[in-house]
């Protein structure tokens, strides 16, 4: 960290300086980010009479584990859990496998209107699921996909994003490596499977984490395919857990279904963060 | 909209489109070429299939829908023209709906941009701890809106949130954050930003850390000070972060449903375009053909900032 160039943000000249400018801002923007993700991982674990109270405490008096009982009780709540797994697992792996073909084909397979098809890939980019989800929620209900796994999954299993993160990352992989391998006589199967993704490790990663964080957080699609709690995923249980419940005696119950749904997702992120921060800020700076 | 078809018909039907075209030199595929034209069909057109689908298909649908006066779940449908644009643009929703989009869209997108950019700042420096600072200040952005707004609506909780605590102890009351419209949508605004001022701030980061070293030094030799500096030297620098940032916020903005939704179930204040679009179809009215029309709208708007974004993406890949 210490630099010959810079002052060391340590010495004495710079102590003042670094505390006001450097670490003030940080411990506060922290501060603001972490304080309501503990507060509601506290509220989880107090009992209803610690939070229907004007005496509040911070650290719950007596840690109880009553809430999410009561959240599991009031609604399906290991259903709604497993529902999301399965839609996220299923969805989020034919979703990765779609772009890895559909990106390999775009890069290294001869065919006419590549440009257009790159094109309609990048429009279907930007053109946001919520405004399609009125005919989709008309084509699926005539297929009697309500309330099924497959009807929350299909309609978003076209992939523009892994589509074209993959293909920027393909593009920049040495020809040489595949040219040889043409001259070999490897076909493109081979070519695909044993050589450019054993290469790709971290580009796929940082789709299927992107992926996976997205089917788990998805909310307005299952929230208009589901109206039964058993086909249910956690966004919407949680909101089927809110209806249910209004008084303000639910806080704790409905902090304990926050919990289930975000502590996965801050898990993973916690884990493998250089990729999902790869994959979303992708096409900012670098390109 | 003729090009969006276009392209759309191209991806759909790509056998009809190489008739078209004219190859130069040979009138038919070499075998070679043809075999390569089938590995590649059989590899993309899967998801091409799907997102002309459920992307596509869609957006004509909604065309052809918002003609309709139609109650979602009925058999029966009157064309009614123009009739729901009309009855969107003189009923006065027009006038609510866009404003408290244009609000919503303004205050999330500038909040989290000067927010995310100080912060940026903060994180720039070689202070030991940054990294873990770095992540917390992200991780909101990954996690469920739905799931954050829900912490959220309890902090706001006039009589057992946590702010309300806070408040009384200064001696204030806490204000009626979901009953009262206008500050139900200063809340929604709030929660967004917070979720989303750490994208902003590690796209700025990236920023920042690529600015070229030697025009730093040399404003520092001139005698420019740490704000001048800032001003004159880093801002402008920054100016392609900021028009990314300015594009990729508000496309979030115009989408932002989770937060919306969960914190304020029935729209009082904050009836957003895509959320009344919502509302119309899926809330008390099932109005179908209006939402469509709402929905319409919308995708209007989106493919203006799309027009934009479009045209920075390419140059990013020109140059890249």
């Amino acid at each position: 960290m210490s630099t010959t160039t810079l002052p060391h943000a340590f010495s004495k000249a710079n102590l003042a300086r670094t505390i006001a400018t450097g670490y003030l801002p940080l411990v506060l923007a922290t501060f603001v980010v972490v304080a309501p993700l503990l507060w509601m991982v506290l509220s989880s674990l107090k009992g209803p009479g610690e939070i229907v109270t004007t005496q509040l405490s911070v650290l719950p008096r007596n840690t109880t584990l009553e809430n999410y009982a009561q959240a599991a009780t009031t609604v399906p709540f290991v259903r709604f859990f497993i529902n999301s797994v399965v839609v996220t697992v299923i969805g989020s792996s034919i979703k990765c496998a779609l772009a890895i073909l559909t990106a390999y084909a775009l890069v290294f397979v001869r065919f006419p209107f590549k440009r257009a098809i790159f094109l309609a890939i990048l429009v279907a980019l930007m053109v946001p699921p919520q405004v399609s989800v009125l005919p989709n929620y008309i084509f699926i209900a005539g297929l009697d996909g309500l309330n099924t796994y497959w009807g929350i999954i299909l309609p978003g299993l076209g992939t523009a994003f892994g589509t074209f993160l993959l293909r920027q990352h393909f593009l920049s992989l040495p020809p040489s490596i595949l040219e040889a391998s043409e001259i070999d006589g490897a076909g493109h199967l081979r070519r695909l499977f044993q050589i450019v993704v054993p290469i790709s490790g971290p580009s796929i990663a940082t789709v299927a984490l992107v992926t996976i964080v997205g089917e788990w957080n998805d909310y307005i699609w299952p929230l208009i395919v589901t109206d039964k709690p058993e086909m249910m995923t956690l966004p919407v249980g949680l909101t089927l857990l809110a209806n249910s419940d209004s008084t303000a005696q639910a806080w704790g119950v409905l902090m304990a279904g926050a919990v289930i749904v975000i502590v996965p997702i801050l898990l993973i992120f916690a884990a493998l963060q250089r990729f999902i921060v790869d994959g979303l800020t992708q096409g900012s700076v670098t390109g | 909209m003729a090009v969006l078809e276009a392209v759309a018909a191209d991806t759909a039907n790509p056998v009809a489109a190489d008739v078209r075209l004219p190859v130069p030199g040979r009138k038919t595929f070499s075998p070679r070429a043809r075999q390569e034209a089938l590995v590649f069909l059989t590899l993309a057109l899967p998801n091409l299939l799907l997102i002309a689908l459920f992307t596509y298909r869609p957006l004509l649908s909604n065309i052809y829908y918002s003609t309709l006066d139609w109650t979602l779940g009925s058999v029966d449908a009157t064309v009614v023209g123009w009739g729901n644009y009309v009855e969107f643009f003189h009923s006065g929703d027009a006038g609510s709906v866009l404003g408290t989009t244009a609000v919503f869209t303004v205050a999330t997108v500038g909040g989290a941009m000067v927010l995310g950019l100080l912060v940026a700042v903060a994180l720039n420096q070689q202070i030991p701890g940054r990294t873990l600072a770095r992540s917390a200040v992200f991780a909101p952005y990954v996690l469920s809106g739905v799931g954050v707004g829900m912490v959220w609506l309890f902090i706001f909780d006039p009589v057992y949130g946590v702010l309300s605590w806070v408040l009384r102890g200064v001696g204030l009351a806490s204000p009626q954050w979901i009953n009262d419209p206008a500050l139900a949508l200063v809340m929604v605004i709030l929660v967004f930003v917070w979720k989303n001022l750490g994208y902003c701030a590690i796209v700025y980061l990236a920023g920042l850390q690529s600015l070229p070293h030697d025009v730093m030094e040399a404003a520092t030799l001139d005698g420019a000070g740490p704000l001048r500096r800032f001003y004159f030297v880093v801002l402008p620098l920054l100016s392609p972060t900021t028009f990314f940032l300015l594009i990729t916020s508000t496309l979030s903005s115009l989408q932002a449903f989770d937060i919306i939704k969960i914190m304020t179930p029935t729209g009082n204040g904050t009836g957003t375009l895509i959320f009344e679009a919502y509302l119309q179809a899926f809330g008390a009215y099932n109005r179908a053909g209006y939402s469509a029309a709402i929905s319409v709208v919308l995708f209007v708007l989106l493919l203006i900032m799309t027009g934009l974004q479009l045209r920075f993406v390419e140059r990013k890949v020109h140059y890249a």
